[in-house]
């Protein structure tokens, strides 16, 4: 079994409404100098698979048809 | 004109859609689920609002991968009218079959209110029963409302006459850039909207602004 980690980030340019509101609430509890925060999602997979080649190109087709909108996000794929 | 509505769980406009094609077409539309891999021979195919799959990793995208997507995908490559309003609209940019993304408001608050809105083109199939620039009446009721396109596809969109519906000045609910509220396909016979025409289509709604939308997409004098 391979395990993996999808992140799926905020593309560059695209509007963070939710990071923002977290750069406030941090900000009123008294942690200075937060410049950004930009909020995104973390998906751990398990696969039923060894071959590790195929395990990425099969996590990478599932970002590109399901677990990330590539109109505004972008994903990285991590096998442990 | 024949019509018919997608049903999935979690919308829940369903059935002011069906009552709204009822009233103003005469005729109850068909009814689709979400498994159903065909869908009866109809002029329109509505997919209306709600929270489908409780909006699950990001709204429409779960329901934008069923199976009725495949049917409703060919049905609009052979030209028949297709129209999402709100949870419908995300479904058919999760979908592929409009370009661009919505996005939470910039508020981060769920508006449920009454906009103006402009209509940008009057020349497309579902816009025909309005003058251009014309300023209507419509409700709103959603948090992910934020309408974002890269550059080159707002161009095209703004090029192509494709917005068909922009938020009057001054009333953009949700921060959607060039105030758009609704846009068509390429072709024209895909409309994906937010606001909530079927609920302003008689005079106990207090207005009927939307009507001419059905009246017009359905080839019904107003």
């Amino acid at each position: 079994m391979i395990k993996a980690r999808v992140t799926v980030t905020l593309k560059n340019g695209v509007l963070d409404p939710q990071g923002k509101a977290i750069v406030g609430a941090l900000d009123s509890l008294g942690f200075e100098g937060v410049n950004s925060v930009r909020q995104g999602k973390v998906f751990d997979v398990e696969l039923d698979t060894k071959d590790k080649a195929q395990a990425e190109s099969h996590l990478k087709a599932m970002c590109d048809k399901l677990l990330a909108n590539t109109v505004i996000e972008d994903y990285s794929v991590e096998i442990a | 004109m024949k019509s018919a509505v997608v049903l999935l769980p979690g919308l829940n406009r369903d059935r002011d859609m069906i009552a709204a094609l009822t009233k103003i077409s005469g005729k109850a539309p068909e009814t689709v689920w979400q498994t159903d891999t065909e869908i009866p021979d109809v002029d329109l195919i509505v997919i209306p609002g709600g929270f489908s799959y409780g909006d699950y990793l990001r709204c429409g995208a779960i329901a934008a991968r069923m199976p009725i997507m495949n049917a409703i995908r060919e049905k609009a490559e052979k030209g028949v009218m297709v129209m999402g309003v709100c949870n419908g609209f995300q479904i058919l940019l999760e979908a592929g079959l409009l370009p661009g993304a919505l996005m939470r408001n910039a508020s981060l608050k769920f508006v449920c209110r009454e906009v103006k809105l402009e209509v940008s083109n009057a020349n497309t199939a579902f816009t025909r029963g309005y003058a251009p620039g014309q300023i209507i009446r419509c409700p709103v009721a959603h948090h992910d409302g934020n309408f974002f396109a890269d550059e080159e596809t707002l161009k095209r969109l703004e090029g192509e006459g494709q917005v068909a519906f922009r938020y009057a000045e001054g009333t953009n609910p949700n921060g959607s850039i060039n105030d758009i509220a609704g846009i068509v396909s390429e072709r024209g016979n895909v409309l994906g909207m937010m606001p909530h025409p079927e609920n302003l289509i008689e005079a106990a709604h207090g207005g009927t602004d939307g009507r001419a939308l059905f009246s017009g997409v359905l080839g019904i004098a107003a």
